[in-house]
């Protein structure tokens, strides 16, 4: 049973990515445009998806941490004392997220970790008994990464349905498009062959994604594509890979805060 | 010593439901008693040593207490970084099984044999690193220790050890010592069949000597290293494991932190890269590491009674 509070109810993309743009700019720190990617999946999975009691979450990618700050400050898990300690000295809020902060279940940063230790929060509710879901975010480019292959197989397997893997699918990685680097080629049919249930979705429509989200998964775990754009919301980031890297000048900083509204 | 551990995991899990086993498609022959008596709690992960360790992090999260069993080298390396990012960041009880310390796969050749898990185990904080001497002490160390909170590293011999001098005995950050003499033989678990042999036939020559073994080596066992280095002359580390980071270096920093004033000489594998393989005991040997070698060790230290 799900039960979600007032300030779940009331998180909003626009004020996550205001949020966001603004901590990079005072914290002089990049990777906005994957913050600003996945930023209406967490809105989708915080708001309406996610039994905080029961359900658990892992950013696999976690250069995009900033956008869960946002997100936790929003929510009231951290304060707003403590998303202004981002980048700063002895703080839990790094570039990568650190399980000593509320609201974060594993520290993250190198990636193709987030979705075996999913797998193994899903394989042990099975084991024991408990209810849940598990949602794990990952990065298109993190494919690329073995080990995921290796959860996915495991999953696929054992037919573990409580899991839940969001692709945040923006094409693009740290230097080059995905495309370029390594074509994913057909992933629907390679994670369906695996034993995986796939569906697509608009990564920046929150009522679709949450519908999606919701559903549980019957019998097989899911794969949701998420179709996204990186730097969503800024039309000078979207889809630019120097994005991933760059922090925010004062022009840029006004013009993106006018953007978002 | 891979069949007591399984037969004592068995006897554990019976009372503990947190215990659960995942190996990496090893274990033929070895693991079937926990698969039947336990098959909700035995997953065969598949040639996925990876996925394995963060699998097991992510079930200790949930309250179990995961056991990841493969040969030394694959458990201690495939998945390293998922230890360290896992297990060891996030201070969670999994327990990594390493078969075969050292060159106990012998003729299996060098990408079976474990010459650097201790080193990689022991510069990781917060780990402990347990290699057992013979049966009895893995069963020991297991029933005191399994459900520490802290991860672990369990570096195993594959065959049946018994060595009696050591009554069974395991204490955790602990030496275990045997005899009393000038010099000081310290053995890595996997090693202290041939250093307690070594002292026996040293003793009919008229030359004493001390056998600690270092079966608990994180954390180590620095008040019984320095009480035990103070009072001696020389002192030998002998380990089926590079020279470099494993109990040889141990004992060199304790000697360095307490300023001990005792002659170091340490014993490892200095093969190259790419040598020749054949049986544990031939490999020992190449390496000084057998019965004769570590005799001769001590005889050329001069430090022999007259």
């Amino acid at each position: 049973m799900t039960t979600i509070s007032d300030a779940a109810r009331s998180l909003n993309s626009a004020l996550v990515r205001r949020s966001i743009i603004e901590q990079s700019r005072r914290a002089h720190v990049g990777h906005i445009g994957s913050a600003l990617s996945i930023t209406d999946i967490l809105v989708a999975l915080f708001s309406v998806v996610l039994d905080p009691s029961d359900d658990r979450f892992i950013l696999s990618k976690g250069h995009a941490a900033l956008a869960q700050y946002c997100v936790l400050e929003q929510l009231g898990v951290i304060s707003r004392e403590a998303l202004d300690t981002y980048c700063g000295d002895d703080t839990h809020l790094g570039v990568h997220p650190e399980h000593a902060l509320p609201g974060v279940l594993f520290s993250t940063g190198s990636l193709g970790h987030g979705a075996s230790l999913g797998t193994g929060v899903a394989l042990a509710k099975r084991v024991a008994s408990k209810p849940g879901r598990v949602f794990v975010l990952i990065s298109d480019a993190e494919l690329n990464e073995g080990s995921v292959w290796e959860a996915l197989m495991f999953a696929g397997h054992h037919k573990l349905d409580t899991l839940c893997l969001v692709l945040d699918n923006n094409g693009q990685q740290a230097l080059a498009p995905t495309a370029d680097v390594i074509d994913l080629g057909e992933l629907p049919k390679a994670v369906e062959s695996l034993g995986w249930s796939c569906e697509r979705v608009n990564g920046h429509d929150v009522d679709a994604l949450a519908a999606v989200l919701s559903t549980a998964g019957a019998g097989t775990p899911r794969f949701v594509i998420a179709d996204t754009v990186a730097g969503k919301g800024v039309s000078f980031m979207e889809g630019q890979v120097k994005w991933h890297y760059l922090p925010v000048n004062d022009e840029q900083y006004a013009q993106a805060l006018r953007e978002i509204g | 010593m891979r069949k007591q551990f399984v037969s004592t995991l068995v006897d554990i899990a019976d009372a503990d439901e947190r215990i659960v086993l995942l190996t990496a498609d090893l274990g033929f022959m070895v693991l079937e008693p926990f698969a039947e008596r336990h098959p909700d709690r035995f997953f065969n992960v598949g040639v996925a040593e990876a996925n394995m360790i963060s699998l097991a992090a992510g079930m200790a999260s949930e309250g179990f207490i995961p056991f990841c069993y493969s040969i030394a080298t694959f458990a201690s390396m495939r998945g390293y970084e998922q230890f360290r990012n896992g297990a060891v960041l996030h201070q969670l009880p999994v327990r990594i099984v390493g078969i075969g310390g050292g060159f106990a796969y012998g003729s299996a050749g060098s990408t079976h044999h474990a010459l650097e898990d201790i080193a990689l185990m022991r510069v990781q904080p917060g780990v402990g690193i347990v290699a057992p001497a013979d049966d009895a002490q893995v069963d020991r160390a297991l029933r005191d220790h399994y459900a520490r909170p802290e991860p672990m590293y369990l570096r195993l011999a594959k065959e049946t050890q018994s060595h009696p001098e050591l009554s069974g005995r395991f204490r955790w950050g602990r030496l275990e010592v045997v005899g009393d003499g000038d010099i000081a033989i310290v053995a890595v678990g996997s090693m202290a069949g041939v250093a307690l042999e070594a002292r026996r036939r040293l003793l009919t020559e008229g030359i004493p000597t001390t056998v600690a073994v270092v079966a608990s080596i994180a954390p180590p066992p620095t008040d019984d290293l320095v009480a035990l280095l103070t009072s001696r002359t020389a002192c030998i580390t002998i380990e089926d494991h590079r020279p470099t980071g494993g109990v040889g270096s141990m004992v060199a920093e304790t000697i360095a932190d307490h300023a001990l004033s005792v002659w170091l000489i340490r014993r490892g594998v200095s093969d190259p890269p790419g040598a020749t393989t054949g049986s544990e005991d031939f490999l020992r040997r190449r390496n000084g590491l057998d019965v004769e070698g570590v005799m001769t060790a001590v005889r050329q230290t001069g430090l022999i009674p007259a």
